[in-house]
C-alpha cells in the first residue's frame, strides 16, 4: 500500500496514465491503416494506371435494375448488383477479350473484342449474348467462362436474378444458347457463380449460388417479407445448385446429394484445392452470416468446414472470395470483403491464412498485413501489378452513391439491429429518400512488400475513381507482360486501366490446356521458383466478386532474370515440372497425354 | 456498466426474498457470464474468445493494482469482472489494443474521475463512449441481433428483469424502457420513418446490456428514487436528441453526458443545503 503521503503522488500517476491511454487511441486508430502519400507511383511503387476505356473504345455504362414499386423506397439497396466483368480469350485469338454486364431489363450485355491494337470492339449483339435481360427473364448479375464440352473453346454462363443462360461458343464466331438442354434451373436468384471439376472426371460441373430465395419475383412481390430475417444469422437466403456435367451437354443436380444445403444470402463463391486433397472446395462469402467452406470428400460429397477451420465462426457481411499466395510459401489465403463504416460499422474485411499445409485451420491476418479496413468492400483480386514478384490486391468499394451530404447509414443502423419480425419485412425498412449509403469511396490497391505488409496506394497509382465498384478483373490486355485492371461499376463507366510497369522487372505468363483434364485447366495448380521462392496460382473460374480473371497465370519476379522450374498438377492428378522456362515469355502447356 | 453488485452487497436479503439463495452479489456477474456464453456459443458473437479475455484481464488486473496501491486492499472482483466482459462484448473491432485501452480507461475513470469522493461515471459507458469517438475507424458496437428467433431475447430480458429486480433496480429499467417506447412515436414521426423501424434497436442485445447494466449502475446514480427515475428519463430524452440527429451510439452518449451532469447537480444541492443548515 502506498503511504498516505504518497498517495496524492500515486493518483497523479495513475492521471497521467489515463491521459496518455485515452490520447493513444486517436493514435492507435490512424497507424490501422497505412496509405502512401502522393509521389512518382512508378518510381516509388513500380507501376501506375491509367484509365484508358474511352481511348480503347468502350464505353459501357451500366444501368441497374428497376424491382417492384413496393421496394421504391430501398431500391437502390436492392438494386445495387448486376455490374460484373468476366475475361477469356473467346475467339483464341491470342488476345484477352472480355464481357461486361448490364442489369435494367431490356438492356444489352457487351463483349467486347480485343482487336490487339489497344482498341475493343462489342461484338455482344453480333455474337449472341447481348439481349439477354428481356423483360420478363430477369437481369444479368453475372457471368462465368468455362469450356464445359472441351472443344477449345470456353463457353459462357449467364447467371441472373432470373433464369440462368448457358451459351455454347461455336468456335468463337457464334454462341447458341442451350440453357434448356442442359437443364439448368428456371429461375435462380444468384449473385454468383464458377466453373469446377469437383469429381476430376475432365468436364467442368457448374455451380449456381442463389441470393434471393428462388421463389421471390423481384419485379412481382407477393410479399414485402422478402428480406434477410437478420442482419447476421439469416438462413432465408437463395438455394444452391451444384450442376454435375453429365456429358453431351446435359448437367444433372446433385446439390442434396452432394451434402450442399446452404440457404444463406451468397454473394462470391470461388473454387479451388485448399486442403491440398487434389479436389477442389467451394468456399461461400455470405452476406448477412457466417462463410461457408465446403471441402471436398474426394469428389463424393461436401462437408461444410467453415466453423472447424475458423473461416465462419464470426458473421459478417461477405461479398468478396478471392484466394491468393501471399507470402509465396503455396498456401492460398482467402479474401473475403466485409463493410467498414467510420463510426457506425467496422467489420473489416479478412485474410484466412491457413496455418497449416492442410487448411484445417485458419487466422485472419487482415488487421496484421493493414488490409482489413476497405469501406464498403465488394470485388478483389490478387495479382502481382508491379511484378515485384509478390501478389498485390486491388479492392473496389461503395455501395450506393447519391445525395453527396447526406446518409443512409443511420437509418440502416436502427433497423440492422431490429429483430427478424421487423427486418424480415421491406416495409419496414426506412426509405432512402436520395441518400448516400457508403458512397464515393476510394478504392484501394495494397501493394505487397513481400514482408508482411501491405500499403495503399490507389491514389498515387492513379486508381482515383469513385464509383460504386463491383467487380475487378486482371488481364494482360496488349500481351506485355503486365496485368491491366478492368473495373465493373454500378449504375456507373466501365474502367480499363492500362498498367505500365516500371522497366527491369521480369515476368513469366503460362496459358494451360488440358487433355485429361478439363480443357480450360480449370483447377490446375502451379508453383512457380526462383530466387530461393514460390509462388503459387491456381487457375480459377470465378474469382472476387462477380468476376472472372484471365486463365492465364500471370507471375512477376522483379530483379530475377531465371525461373529454376514450374510445377503444374493437372485437376486430373498428372503432374508436370518444367526446369528453367525462358522468363518474359508466354508459354503455352498442354497436359502431357502420358 | 459495472457496480450493479453494490446494492445488494449492502445489506442482508430482504425477507421473503431468500428464496433466492444465492448471493445477490454474485448475479449481474452470473447474468452477464450466461449472457456471453450462450449467445457465443449459440451465435458466434464474438470476434474472438482472446480479445474479450483480454479486456476481462485487463480490466482485474488493474482493479487490482488500483485497489492494492491507492487504497491498500484487494478490491471485490466482481466489479471490474463485468465492465472487462462488457467491453469484451459491446466492443467489435479486429485489433486488440481497443479491449485493453478501453477496459484500462473504463477501470481507472473510477479512481481519476472523482469529484466530492464519488466517482462519476458508469465505468465502462466512458470507456466504451471515448473509444467509440476517438477510433471511428477501427472500432464499432455490437449492434445486431443475438440469431433471429425470439426465445432468446425473452429469455434474456426475462432473466435481466428477475435479477434487477432482485437486486432492487428494476425500476430503472422499467422507466427506461417505458420512455424510450414513448420517444419512439416522436423519432418516428420526426424522421418519418415507421415506428417499428423506431422501435427496432430496443430488440437488441446491445440494449439489453444497457439497460440492464448501465442505466441501473447505483454508484453513479442520485439517491432518491423519483429522482433516479427522471435522471433514467432525461438519459432517454437526451438520446432522442442524438437519435434525431442521426447519432448511432446515442444511448452511450446520453448516459455519459446525463449521469454525472446529474451527479454534479446532486452535490451541489447537497452542499447548499449543508451550508443552508449551518447558517440556521
Amino acid at each position: 500500500m502506498v503511504s498516505p503521503r504518497r498517495q496524492p503522488l500515486a493518483q497523479i500517476v495513475w492521471a497521467i496514465l489515463f491521459v496518455a491511454a485515452v490520447a493513444a487511441i486517436p493514435v492507435l486508430n490512424r497507424q490501422t491503416a497505412v496509405s502512401a502519400g502522393p509521389g512518382d507511383s512508378s518510381a516509388r511503387f513500380g507501376f501506375r494506371l491509367q484509365d484508358v476505356a474511352r481511348d480503347a473504345g468502350v464505353d459501357f455504362v451500366h444501368q441497374a435494375p428497376t424491382f417492384d414499386p413496393q421496394l421504391n423506397h430501398i431500391m437502390p439497396q436492392v438494386a445495387s448488383t448486376g455490374a460484373s466483368v468476366a475475361v477469356a480469350d473467346f475467339d483464341r485469338d491470342g488476345w484477352q477479350d472480355f464481357y461486361l454486364t448490364n442489369s435494367a431489363e431490356n438492356s444489352h450485355n457487351r463483349l467486347y473484342r480485343n482487336t490487339g491494337d489497344g482498341r475493343f470492339t462489342d461484338v455482344a449483339a453480333q455474337l449472341g449474348v447481348a439481349e439477354v435481360n428481356r423483360s420478363g427473364t430477369g437481369v444479368s448479375m453475372g457471368a462465368v467462362w468455362g469450356d464445359y464440352d472441351n472443344d477449345g473453346y470456353e463457353d459462357l454462363l449467364v447467371y441472373k436474378y432470373g433464369r440462368p443462360l448457358l451459351f455454347h461458343n461455336d468456335g468463337g464466331k457464334a454462341f447458341v444458347e442451350v440453357s434448356e438442354r442442359a437443364g439448368l434451373p428456371a429461375w435462380v436468384n444468384a449473385n454468383s457463380a464458377t466453373w469446377l471439376d469437383f469429381d476430376r472426371d475432365g468436364r467442368l460441373d457448374l455451380f449456381i449460388a442463389g441470393y434471393w430465395p428462388d421463389g421471390v419475383n423481384l419485379w412481382r412481390l407477393e410479399t414485402t417479407r422478402i428480406m434477410p430475417e437478420s442482419f447476421e444469422y439469416a438462413n432465408n437466403g437463395g438455394r444452391k445448385y451444384l450442376l454435375r456435367n453429365a456429358g453431351g451437354g446435359a448437367f444433372q443436380d446433385v446439390t442434396s446429394a452432394m451434402g450442399i444445403t446452404s440457404r444463406r444470402w451468397t454473394l462470391a463463391v470461388a473454387a479451388a484445392d485448399l486442403r491440398g486433397t487434389g479436389y477442389p472446395d467451394l468456399f461461400f462469402a455470405n452476406d448477412y452470416g457466417v462463410s461457408e467452406l465446403y471441402a471436398n470428400e474426394g469428389g463424393a460429397r461436401f462437408v461444410d468446414v467453415a466453423d472447424a477451420t475458423g473461416v465462419g465462426r464470426t458473421p459478417k457481411s461477405g461479398m468478396n472470395a478471392s484466394f491468393g499466395d501471399v507470402f509465396n510459401d503455396g498456401r492460398l489465403s482467402i479474401y473475403k470483403a466485409n463493410i467498414s463504416e467510420p463510426g457506425v460499422l467496422v467489420q473489416g474485411n479478412d485474410l484466412w491464412v491457413p496455418k497449416t499445409a492442410g487448411g484445417s485451420e485458419y487466422d485472419n491476418l487482415a488487421p496484421s498485413l493493414g488490409i482489413d479496413l476497405g469501406g464498403w468492400s465488394w470485388g478483389a483480386q490478387f495479382g502481382d501489378l508491379n511484378n515485384d514478384g509478390t501478389l498485390d490486391l486491388y479492392l473496389v468499394n461503395g455501395y450506393v452513391s447519391a445525395g453527396e451530404r447526406s446518409s443512409y447509414w443511420y437509418d440502416f443502423s436502427v433497423i440492422a439491429v431490429g429483430h427478424s419480425s421487423i427486418i424480415g419485412d421491406a416495409r419496414n425498412w426506412p426509405d432512402m429518400r436520395g441518400r448516400s449509403f457508403s458512397g464515393y469511396q476510394r478504392k484501394r490497391v495494397w501493394v505487397n512488400d513481400g514482408l508482411g505488409r501491405f500499403t495503399d496506394v490507389a491514389q498515387s497509382v492513379g486508381a482515383r475513381d469513385a464509383f460504386d465498384g463491383r467487380a475487378v478483373a486482371f488481364a494482360d490486355l496488349g500481351n506485355r507482360g503486365v496485368l491491366d485492371v478492368i473495373v465493373a461499376n454500378q449504375g456507373g463507366p466501365a474502367l480499363v486501366y492500362r498498367n505500365t510497369v516500371a522497366p527491369g522487372r521480369h515476368w513469366i505468363d503460362l496459358e494451360l490446356e488440358g487433355t485429361r483434364s478439363n480443357r480450360s485447366a480449370i483447377g490446375a495448380r502451379v508453383e512457380v521458383t526462383w530466387g530461393g521462392r514460390t509462388q503459387r496460382q491456381d487457375v480459377l473460374a470465378a474469382s472476387g466478386f462477380s468476376a472472372q480473371n484471365q486463365r492465364r497465370l500471370h507471375v512477376g519476379l522483379g530483379a530475377s532474370a531465371s525461373v529454376e522450374r514450374v510445377s503444374i498438377t493437372w485437376p486430373s492428378g498428372r503432374t508436370q515440372v518444367i526446369e528453367r522456362p525462358a522468363v518474359d515469355h508466354l508459354h503455352r502447356i498442354t497436359e502431357p497425354h502420358d | 456498466m459495472t457496480e450493479l453488485t453494490g446494492v445488494a452487497a449492502a445489506g442482508p436479503l430482504p425477507k421473503g426474498r431468500q428464496w433466492f439463495r444465492l448471493d445477490n452479489r454474485f448475479l449481474p456477474p452470473l447474468l452477464i457470464t450466461s449472457i456471453l456464453l450462450t449467445a457465443h456459443l449459440s451465435f458466434g458473437i464474438l470476434e474472438g474468445w482472446e480479445r474479450t479475455g483480454l479486456a476481462i484481464v485487463t480490466a482485474l488486473v488493474t482493479e487490482a493494482a488500483l485497489g492494492r496501491i491507492t487504497c491498500g486492499k484487494w478490491p471485490y472482483a466482481a466489479s471490474a469482472y463485468i465492465t472487462g466482459i462488457s467491453v469484451g462484448i459491446l466492443l467489435r473491432s479486429q485489433y486488440f489494443w481497443p479491449y485493453v485501452l478501453c477496459a484500462f480507461i473504463s477501470i481507472v475513470s473510477k479512481y481519476v474521475l472523482r469529484f466530492r469522493g464519488r466517482h462519476l461515471w458508469n465505468p465502462s459507458n466512458l470507456g466504451v463512449s471515448l473509444v467509440l469517438l476517438l477510433a471511428p475507424d477501427t472500432v464499432s458496437l455490437l449492434s445486431v441481433q443475438w440469431g433471429n428467433v425470439v426465445a432468446p431475447m425473452v429469455v434474456i430480458w426475462l432473466l435481466g428483469s428477475v435479477i434487477v429486480w432482485r437486486v432492487g433496480r428494476f425500476y430503472l429499467s422499467a422507466t427506461y424502457v417505458a420512455s424510450f417506447l414513448l420517444f419512439s412515436f416522436v423519432r418516428a414521426a420526426e424522421s418519418g420513418t415507421p415506428w417499428v423501424a423506431a422501435v427496432a434497436p430496443i430488440t437488441g442485445p446491445m440494449y439489453q446490456l444497457f439497460i440492464f447494466f448501465m442505466v441501473t449502475d447505483p454508484k453513479v446514480t442520485v439517491r432518491p428514487m423519483w429522482a433516479q427515475c427522471f435522471v433514467v428519463f432525461l438519459v432517454a430524452f437526451v438520446e432522442l436528441i442524438f437519435r434525431l440527429n442521426e447519432v448511432v451510439y446515442a444511448p452511450f452518449y446520453a448516459l455519459c453526458l446525463v449521469g454525472p451532469s446529474a451527479l454534479l447537480v446532486e452535490m451541489w444541492l447537497d452542499a447548499r443545503r449543508a451550508k443552508i443548515q449551518v447558517a440556521v
